[in-house]
């Protein structure tokens, strides 16, 4: 593809102008152009946010939350675990996801080692096994092990566990694509000098490959936990009489909406939000102080 | 320096001493409990699905299941629900097709024009799918309602009718899909721009190109693997989906997900939501395969 990008000197050529095209005022709208369109872009992804925000402070005169904001009032923010079920259904995703998690993210770091590193027969179709989940629909996965679990007779222990394997079941694949594009980059050389410079196999894992590896195991880690927390699909399939966060929330639409579903999503956005800009923050400082150094 | 990260030959069955990359021996042990997973919890249930669409239709829930080889089922299933397969990849298609038109900008001005704000803006990508999306999609039914800001401002400036109404549309349910699948979009293309060499955008505008041709001639075509992933990470879900009909439309907008959802949680009827599924997924990755081999990117895992 880079010689589409090198090889058209002469036609280019032809329509010199005579200012450097950086200087131009029509770079200078097209900079700004793309800017503002991308800024209007992401408050577009803003506003149902803004609406939850907005609703978490409202006072629904029925019992049920409204659309239309009523009065003001602290009264959900105070009372998030009031509504039956909530917390509970939000304990349970926790368990969930953490425990879909950590399985998911072990079980594909050693895949994605096992295929950058390693070589044997047999790689076409681990590939193919990997990739198949991801374009498969969610709908198909669920119904397909619902029918499983339901033909092993395991209808009677729908919950947890089958959640679980589940949730796994679908985040391996983005697991394993994620470390191994992080592996892929990696300067094999770094190994090679720990090795040159004495250390046994064990430690160049440990003091080089997995420190190396970790934003990929760390990136797939969060991705898996995104994915498991928020999924309704396959969940709604698997889940039995078990009731996660996103179950409970459908369930609410039905009937009584309690408006601390709003205070519940606010918290989420605010503690990711705080959590990931916080993050930057600190790596930010780190940078500067080991600048001034 | 590079023989050291060359492939071993065939022959070489221990690893040579210091061989970094592409061991042969017993790492791919590493790859077992995951494969065992996948082929007990997805492989495993697949066949059976497949199986399952074969089954004689006239069984229930209640009697069981003969497995009579009925490939009827396929027949009617599609002669049935041929209209909601046409409307979900139609629906699909237009929201990926948005997805990319909006978040190409987006991902275009994060990698090129934010500057210091690069980190900051990706996280504002990422933030509002935090908070769960059966929430937001709910926050859009209210914002779309008929006495909602967005009806009201469409009919002030007669876009829409008086009696016009945006949800229980097909442009609410296409609305939400668009909405739910952005930063699946926009973050496989801000990856694959950010890994654009700047030097030879440079090296277009020194040899006059506009800025316009530039991008069309040089970063574009370099961005394509981002769009691949990007419309596909958008595309395969979309299909499937089932939710931005239900809670954004009615019954007619409804999606093939729809139909495998009643058919099997409210009807038990296994068969047709089998052989629904089997089709969804047929279609869904011929089409993933098709276009992966059209765009030339084979090395999508």
């Amino acid at each position: 593809m880079t010689t589409t990008a090198t090889a058209r000197p002469a036609s280019a050529a032809r329509q010199a102008p005579p200012v450097s095209p950086r200087r131009s005022p029509g770079r200078w709208v097209s900079d700004h152009l793309v800017l503002g369109l991308g800024i209007l872009v992401l408050v577009y992804m803003f506003v149902p946010i803004g609406y939850i925000f907005a609703l978490s402070f409202n006072q629904p005169s029925g019992k049920s939350a409204t659309a239309q904001f009523e009065s003001f009032t602290w009264h959900n923010w105070t009372s998030v675990c009031e509504p039956d079920g909530l917390c509970a259904s939000l304990k349970l995703s926790f368990a969930v996801s953490l425990t879909a998690t950590v399985v998911a993210t072990v079980l594909g770091t050693l895949m994605a080692f096992a295929l950058v590193r390693h070589s044997f027969r047999g790689r076409g179709v681990s590939n193919l096994v990997i990739f198949l989940p991801m374009a498969t629909p969610e709908v198909v996965m669920g119904s397909s092990l619902l029918a499983m679990f339901v033909s092993l007779g395991f209808d009677g222990v729908l919950g947890f566990v089958t959640i679980v394997i589940a949730h796994v079941m679908f985040c391996l694949s983005f697991v394993v694509v994620t470390v191994k594009a992080r592996l892929v980059g990696m300067d094999a050389r770094l190994e090679q000098a720990a090795m040159d410079l004495y250390a046994n196999e064990w430690q160049t894992f440990r003091l080089v490959t997995l420190p190396l590896a970790m934003p990929g195991i760390v990136a797939a880690a969060l991705l898996s936990f995104s994915l498991s927390f928020d999924d309704f699909i396959v969940t709604n399939f698997t889940a039995g009489q078990s009731v996660t966060f996103p179950l409970y929330i459908y369930g609410a639409k039905l009937k009584d909406f309690p408006a601390q579903l709003f205070v519940v999503g606010t918290i989420m956005f605010l503690i990711s939000f705080i959590g990931v800009v916080g993050v930057e923050l600190w790596r930010r400082r780190a940078r500067g102080v080991a600048a001034r150094r | 320096m590079s023989h050291v990260t060359t492939t071993p030959s065939p022959e070489t069955t221990a690893p040579v001493d210091g061989e970094v990359t592409r061991r042969r021996g017993w790492g791919w042990l590493l790859l077992v409990p995951g494969m065992l997973w996948l082929a007990v919890f997805f492989v495993f249930p697949t066949i059976q699905l497949l199986f399952t669409s074969l089954y004689d239709p006239s069984g229930s829930y209640e009697t069981g299941y003969q497995l009579t080889w009925h490939f009827g089922n396929y027949v009617s299933a599609i002669a049935d629900t041929w209209n909601l397969f046409l409307r979900s990849f139609g629906y699909a298609a237009i929201a990926t097709l948005v997805c990319l038109a909006l978040g190409y900008p987006l991902a275009y001005a994060i990698t090129f024009k934010a500057g210091r704000w690069k980190n900051f803006m990706l996280v504002l990508v990422i933030a509002p799918f935090f908070t769960s999306f059966l929430l937001r999609t709910l926050a859009w039914r209210t914002i779309l309602a008929d006495e909602g800001p967005v009806t009201g401002f469409l009919k002030a400036i007669a876009v829409l009718p008086d009696d016009g109404r945006l949800l229980a549309t097909p442009v609410a349910v296409i609305a939400g899909l668009i909405y739910n699948f952005m930063p699946f979009m926009t973050l496989p293309l801000y990856a694959s721009l950010d890994k654009v060499d700047h030097r030879l955008i440079e090296a277009a505008g020194d040899l006059y190109a506009s800025p316009f041709t530039g991008f069309r001639k040089v970063t574009f075509p370099l961005s394509l693997p981002g769009v691949v992933s990007g419309t596909l990470l958008c595309f395969i879900p979309a299909c499937g989906d089932y939710i931005n009909a239900e809670l954004l439309g009615t019954p007619k907008q409804y999606m093939v997900g729809n139909r495998i959802q009643a058919a099997f949680l409210t009807e038990h009827n296994y068969p047709l939501a089998a052989s629904l599924s089997i089709i969804l997924m047929a279609v869904v990755v011929l089409m993933v395969v098709f276009y992966i081999r059209r765009a030339g990117t084979e090395d999508l895992v």
